[in-house]
């Protein structure tokens, strides 16, 4: 039986589905210390089709304040990259779909670039996603390091990113572009405008190499499938924190969540 | 002679623009046009007739006689505490205010600690007629209840930052979030040589007008353009980035770094960054910074709350790295009595930011014809209340 390699999973996803994909965000640790597996099989079970885990960080300045308190209380939970790695160790964590690790760059600094790249490789992560490495500084001095493990980072754009730079990122990203919906950080606003809707028809013109998808503001099944008519798919986060941190039977809430997302 | 800094805004291997996409338009922005906007001829006269008749400089270089007597050497005090709000602050945001009106921004935002910082900008706000927002910590605004008055009388909105552990760090992110938010009308006004670049290298700038001075106040007074040392307490820094700026690449010129290592450097309750932090990222830059094995930021404590911040600036990062600056702590106790002496023998009450400076003299060994200058960055009557209740005088 052969296995496809991590970044694979990601390319095949693409090419067999192409789009209505359901990425979902949740803060490893979160609400409880042992939830990281449990939460991502429940989530690939209901038809999510790829998961990001958070690594939490005591200063998410991109964050709003529902992923900043999953974090905070994660952190409480015992929550570090080094508990986490454990727990994505094979003989743990079976999941299939696409497993995707966000993260601040500090707690990734200390643990050691060169190891954390080892040990997502050998993890079988598919991407990484580091808001606060932007493209220029991973250029210049990461970018090496990431390479030789096969590793790709997932960068974001926003409405105010211009062309060119867009065209650059997309030249350098791994397996798809984040476009953040608007000008905020998460759980900002939900809904999408008048505005954004042009800046979703501006990226889909573009033909860019690399699908995207659209991320924040996305909330439940209306804004889903706007954010699908113009991209690959979607990606939630501070909705799904807030059924988690509500959540009475984890497996039932998360079922019922993505139904309520991508069921009929 | 000033700071080396690369195209990246690298001092050495720190410094940088760790920021996410989100800010990327709004640091561009600021990196592009800075240099053009600070070296233009109509900016920098602005900038010193400010300076000159509202902030009241160049502040005095007087020679403390007894306190001098005291260390067996020349010590003169560089009187930022004489600036119109009390400290060095206001160099910083009297530029920044100045830049933002040349980027065309309506809206101002800052984050402050103990509130010199937010009362600076709020004074530059209500100067310029523009709208202000100042972040502060929830414990902050509890514990400084006259600077967060002293900002809403300048006509400033101080918001409570509530995330976190609600004290400085946590007010920085709120004011990115909130920039964030606001990508097109708002000026983010760093009060420290923090931040991602250009933010270090222009608020030195801004505050480099302290060595720019002491340069010509000594020629004057001694004889000679440098002093053999100059000290300056480190928060984030940036007293000390203005007070180093001109003498960097004097190599006879020893410059020492203070920070505050609170109940004692090991006590656990500690701001001294060089002393117990690594390198690692906050705020958009790499540099040193206190935090766990783990990589997060750890809450640091000072009695002074301008020194309470778990990183410094990068360019002091690089200054420690390379030893080119000595970086010394003391405590809270060390402070408090350095801050009541100074009273006594010069009729001068520092901040107790300062303060930490004055104690530094007991670490050095003088000889008879050094000649020392020491950052007076702030007044102290701010700290009346801790002086009272802590010190012995």
């Amino acid at each position: 039986m052969e296995h496809l390699s991590s970044i694979e999973k990601l390319t095949q996803l693409w090419d067999q589905q192409g789009d209505g994909l359901l990425s979902v965000y949740f803060t490893a640790g979160y609400p409880q210390l042992e939830n990281t597996m449990q939460i991502a099989k429940e989530l690939e079970q209901a038809g999510a089709d790829l998961i990001e885990i958070g690594i939490p960080y005591s200063d998410p300045v991109a964050d709003g304040p529902t992923i900043q308190e999953s974090n905070q209380k994660a952190l409480q939970n015992g929550m570090t990259l080094e508990v986490l790695m454990r727990q994505l160790e094979a003989s743990e964590f079976q999941v299939d779909i696409p497993v995707i690790l966000m993260g601040y760059f500090n707690p990734i600094l200390q643990y050691g670039v060169e190891r954390f790249c080892r040990d997502c490789s050998d993890r079988g992560i598919s991407g990484l996603i580091i808001p606060d490495l932007p493209i220029q500084e991973y250029l210049n001095h990461y970018q090496d390091i990431f390479d030789q493990f096969n590793l790709k980072n997932i960068f974001l754009i926003t409405p105010q990113t211009s062309e060119d730079r867009i065209r650059w990122i997309d030249e350098h990203t791994g397996s798809f572009i984040y476009a953040v919906s608007d000008a905020s950080i998460t759980g900002a606003k939900t809904g999408i405008s008048g505005a954004q809707e042009e800046y979703f028809r501006k990226l889909q013109a573009m033909q860019l190499k690399h699908p995207f998808l659209i991320g924040f503001g996305i909330s439940n099944k209306e804004t889903f499938r706007f954010a699908c008519d113009y991209a690959s798919g979607a990606i939630i986060g501070s909705a799904f924190i807030e059924v988690l941190s509500k959540a009475e039977d984890l497996g039932a809430d998360i079922r019922n969540f993505v139904y309520s997302i991508k069921g009929n | 002679m000033s700071f080396p800094i690369d195209s990246n805004g690298y001092y050495g291997s720190y410094g940088g623009a760790f920021i996410p996409e989100m800010l990327y338009p709004n640091v561009e922005e600021l990196r592009s046009k800075y240099l053009e906007i600070v070296e233009e001829p109509s900016f920098q006269q602005q900038f010193g007739e400010l300076l000159k008749h509202y902030v009241g400089r160049p502040t005095p270089l007087f020679l403390a006689k007894r306190l001098s007597k005291e260390y067996g050497c020349r010590i003169y005090l560089k009187r930022e505490d004489l600036n119109h709000t009390g400290a060095h602050k206001v160099n910083n945001t009297i530029g920044q205010i100045l830049v933002a009106q040349r980027l065309g921004k309506q809206k101002i935002i800052a984050e402050t600690g103990a509130g010199q910082h937010g009362v600076a900008t709020a004074t530059v706000c209500a100067l310029m007629g523009m709208e202000c927002i100042v972040y502060m910590g929830e414990i902050d605004i509890a514990r400084q209840r006259p600077n967060v008055e002293r900002m809403k009388l300048l006509g400033a909105e101080v918001r409570s930052a509530t995330s976190g552990s609600r004290t400085l760090k946590d007010a920085t992110n709120e004011a990115m979030r909130h920039w964030i938010n606001h990508p097109f009308d708002t000026h983010y006004i760093i009060g420290s040589v923090v931040g991602p670049h250009p933010y270090p290298d222009m608020v030195a700038r801004f505050q480099s007008v302290i060595s720019e001075e002491i340069k010509s106040q000594l020629l004057e007074l001694e004889g000679r353009d440098y002093p053999d040392y100059v000290i300056a307490c480190v928060g984030g820094g940036s007293n000390a980035a203005g007070a180093f700026y001109h003498f960097n690449q004097h190599q006879q010129v020893q410059l020492i770094a203070v920070e505050a290592s609170g109940l004692g450097l090991h006590s656990d309750k500690s701001a001294a960054t060089t002393a117990l932090g690594k390198p690692g990222v906050l705020h958009g830059s790499m540099t040193m910074l206190m935090q766990t094995a783990d990589g997060q930021v750890v809450e640091p404590y000072s009695i002074s709350a301008g020194l309470d911040y778990p990183g410094i600036g990068p360019l002091h990062a690089h200054l420690y790295q390379s030893e080119r600056a000595r970086f010394m702590s003391a405590t809270d106790e060390q402070a408090l009595s350095a801050g009541i002496k100074l009273s006594k023998l010069e009729g001068i009450i520092p901040a107790l930011e300062t303060a930490h400076a004055l104690a530094a003299l007991d670490q050095i060994n003088f000889n008879p014809e050094d000649v020392a200058v020491l950052n007076l960055s702030g007044r102290g009557d701010k700290d009346l209340e801790t002086y009272i209740e802590k010190g012995t005088y």
